[in-house]
């Protein structure tokens, strides 16, 4: 037994030594031949494949992809190695609503010097979203979501409703559904999905943090959102909508057999539709999200991300020379939008890298055109530094609204989050208006 | 007598007993059983099929695990054998080592060592990552295997356990003929005291394997290159996959369920040794 354990450990021990090893030669740092090594950590689908383009093509920089658990928990993990002072990646993927905080964190780098000139190529709404609406750059934007209507077309039919283009038409059409049959839904109230909330009052005018002067301003609860807010919780105090929340395995289940009949979500849906309920292919359909004033079509955004520097990168240059051609190059638009399958943020990508809808909406030919006008009616909106908090807030005080299905608790939730966001900024120390 | 009592509290058979282990039974083997079936569903079937109806697309599952970005669930498999293996081993080795000197020598400032150990082993492991990554992070070891390993090699229940042992199963005369005969402290400890400790060195080395086996939190904060990553963090990547990607259920359910089986194994084939008694060893040595 002992013999099997010395071998067992003189095994594994080289094992490791070969490991280690292995993992030295491409962890960063500058390889013979003054070639430039950069590590890019982002969750984006086979980025990998898309990041092969520009390593066959620049020789003298290489970028290697680490994967990383989408949203949060990568944001987590680089703020962590931020305050260590070592173990970021030199390029990181972030999600819109997270930069002001991972600016104040001094975890992305000012790079206006060398990336100042790609404004004209992004719609103002991604642009402001990296600037923040300073001098300084903070990233270039990759994709963007903006919001759509994703609808069964069979039900729609069956029922002879239109796809609704008011929000009233489309609380009808939630009645008329659910009166049919008892077990269907429109859509659901998602207590999980601060981004998705936030996206639909982007829609109907709100902008929830702004910068005064020198202090922030936080309007959570403003008329707007109180406007959206009230409507959800009249639609789950009504009964015709449901108040689970999404991306759980009942809502899979749901989506699935067809009790789940509508979507309010974005132009990344198809690929999550596709992946969460393969057999209801062919029966979607995508119009524009439905209007508070059809006179003034708007719409919002859920998601999108930018490619960002560190501060600890030590070849900022390169970095934004490489995501510069990732977000900009007519060859990487073409292979994000359909290797990586996301929707590029950059204005000629419309044109260029999204000529065919995808291929779970193949019926629908207007799918990017649809896109495209979302994009350009999409209200602008500024997130603060604290967008964990107020997101967490929204989980909490919407969770508890949502069960207890009364209207009021859905308006009364915009206070506990107002008010949760606000103290927590003045704690970190932030100055905040009113 | 042994065999009178099995008769005896075999004819005394009580129902409700009976009831309750069933249900503990059904309790820890029905979410067994649905990883079984449900690893067996199509992408499609498993959010529309009756629950416990299996389906026939394991093996394509399996394929397509293995398919992802060129075999990376084999290559997370293989990382977490390395972690468990190699942690395991040498965590038992130390707590054997810290464990006999605690029981069998006496040297200044021994009961403050035990207690700070007795204290370690009632802080969760979970608190200590992210310290453990700042001080890795000086030492610029982290993103690499050894950031996981050399934590793992620490374990305070181990070395407590170790302790015990040590002072049940290595009688002092043994120890004190060992050194008539010349034996120094190493050569005490290794061919004396050692084989003596193997039941012992076993039930460590299972814990502390399943410990890091199961361990999420410390890969998770330590590693950023994915190719370095344990199976749990892996899964925990396919099932995070940002609110614009779909989850890759299937895969990860498949993966879970291929990731326990070296587990299920390792335990039935050390079973035998666990359960030999500490007397055993002592007189086979």
């Amino acid at each position: 037994m002992r013999k099997a354990i010395g071998g067992a450990l003189a095994a594994s021990l080289l094992l490791l030594a070969a490991g280690c090893s292995g993992s030295d030669d491409d962890s960063g740092g500058t390889a013979g031949g003054g070639k430039v090594e950069l590590t890019y950590w982002s969750w984006a689908p086979n980025m990998d494949k898309v990041v092969e383009g520009w390593n066959a093509g620049h020789p003298g920089i290489h970028v290697t992809v680490n994967k990383q658990d989408g949203g949060d928990p990568a944001v987590t993990k680089l703020l962590t190695a931020i305050k260590a002072g070592s173990g970021a990646p030199d390029v990181m993927q972030a999600e819109y609503q997270k930069i002001p905080t991972l600016v104040s964190a001094d975890a992305i780098a000012d790079i206006a010097a060398d990336a100042g000139g790609l404004k004209a190529k992004f719609p103002d709404s991604a642009w402001n979203a990296v600037t923040l609406g300073s001098e300084s750059v903070y990233g270039v934007p990759q994709d963007s979501g903006p919001m759509m209507f994703y609808y069964r077309a069979d039900v729609f039919e069956k029922l002879s409703i239109s796809p609704p283009a008011t929000w009233d038409q489309y609380a009808d059409a939630a009645r008329k559904i659910h009166s049919a049959n008892k077990k269907q839904y429109l859509g659901t109230f998602s207590a999980n999905d601060p981004g998705w909330f936030a996206g639909l009052a982007q829609q109907a005018g709100a902008s929830w943090w702004g910068v005064q002067g020198d202090s922030w301003t936080v309007t959570i609860n403003d008329a707007a959102t109180q406007k959206v807010a009230g409507y959800w919780g009249g639609l789950v105090q009504e009964g015709v909508i449901a108040n689970t929340p999404m991306y759980t395995p009942d809502w899979n289940a749901a989506l699935n057999d067809g009790t789940q009949v509508g979507w309010l979500s974005a132009v990344w849906a198809p690929g999550v539709l596709e992946g969460n309920a393969a057999s209801t292919k062919g029966k979607w359909k995508v119009a524009a999200l439905p209007q508070w004033d059809p006179a003034k079509p708007a719409s919002g955004n859920w998601g999108g991300s930018a490619t960002s520097v560190t501060t600890q990168s030590k070849h900022k240059k390169q970095a934004v020379e490489f995501i510069t051609w990732l977000n900009t190059d007519p060859a990487a638009l073409k292979a994000l939008a359909g290797t990586a399958n996301i929707y590029p943020a950059a204005t000629e990508a419309t044109s260029t890298a999204l000529t065919a809808p995808p291929a779970f909406f193949a019926g629908q030919q207007d799918f990017y055109a649809i896109a495209a006008e979302a994009g350009k009616v999409t209200n602008p909106f500024t997130y603060g530094p604290n967008v964990n908090v107020a997101y967490s807030a929204y989980n909490d005080a919407f969770g508890k609204a949502a069960e207890a299905e009364q209207s009021a608790a859905f308006t009364a939730a915009l206070g506990t989050m107002q008010t949760t966001t606000v103290s927590d900024m003045k704690t970190a120390g932030f100055k905040v208006a009113g | 007598m042994a065999v009178a009592t099995a008769v005896k509290a075999r004819t005394r058979r009580s129902p409700a007993a009976t009831v309750l282990l069933v249900l503990g039974a059904a309790y820890c083997l029905l979410p067994v059983l649905w990883v079984v079936i449900a690893s067996t569903k199509s992408a499609g079937e498993l959010f529309s099929t009756f629950t416990l109806t299996p389906s026939t697309h394991l093996f394509d599952n399996v394929a397509a695990l293995s398919d992802y970005r060129g075999g990376l669930y084999w290559r997370w498999m293989a990382n977490t054998a390395l972690y468990a293996g190699v942690g395991a081993l040498a965590s038992a080795f130390v707590s054997a080592m810290a464990g006999f000197a605690l029981a069998r020598y006496a040297f200044p400032g021994k009961s403050v060592i035990f207690n700070l150990i007795l204290a370690g082993v009632l802080v969760p492991g979970v608190i200590l990552a992210v310290p453990q990554y700042l001080l890795l992070a000086k030492v610029g070891m982290t993103n690499t295997y050894w950031a996981v390993l050399l934590p793992s090699m620490i374990s305070p229940y181990g070395i407590y356990l170790c302790r015990i042992f040590a002072a049940a199963a290595v009688p002092g005369e043994v120890l004190e003929a060992a050194r008539m005969d010349g034996a120094g402290d190493w050569h005490a400890f290794a061919r004396v005291a050692l084989p003596m400790m193997r039941p012992g060195l076993v039930t460590v080395f299972l814990f502390q394997f399943v410990a890091i086996w199961n361990n999420f939190m410390l890969p998770y904060i330590m590693l950023g290159d994915d190719r370095l990553f344990p199976v749990t963090v892996g899964l925990s990547g396919l099932l995070n996959q940002g609110a614009t990607q779909p989850a890759m259920y299937t895969s990860v359910i498949t993966g879970a369920l291929l990731s326990v089986l070296p587990l299920v194994a390792l335990f039935l084939s050390l079973q035998r040794y666990w359960q030999v008694d500490l007397a055993a060893g002592a007189v086979k040595a």
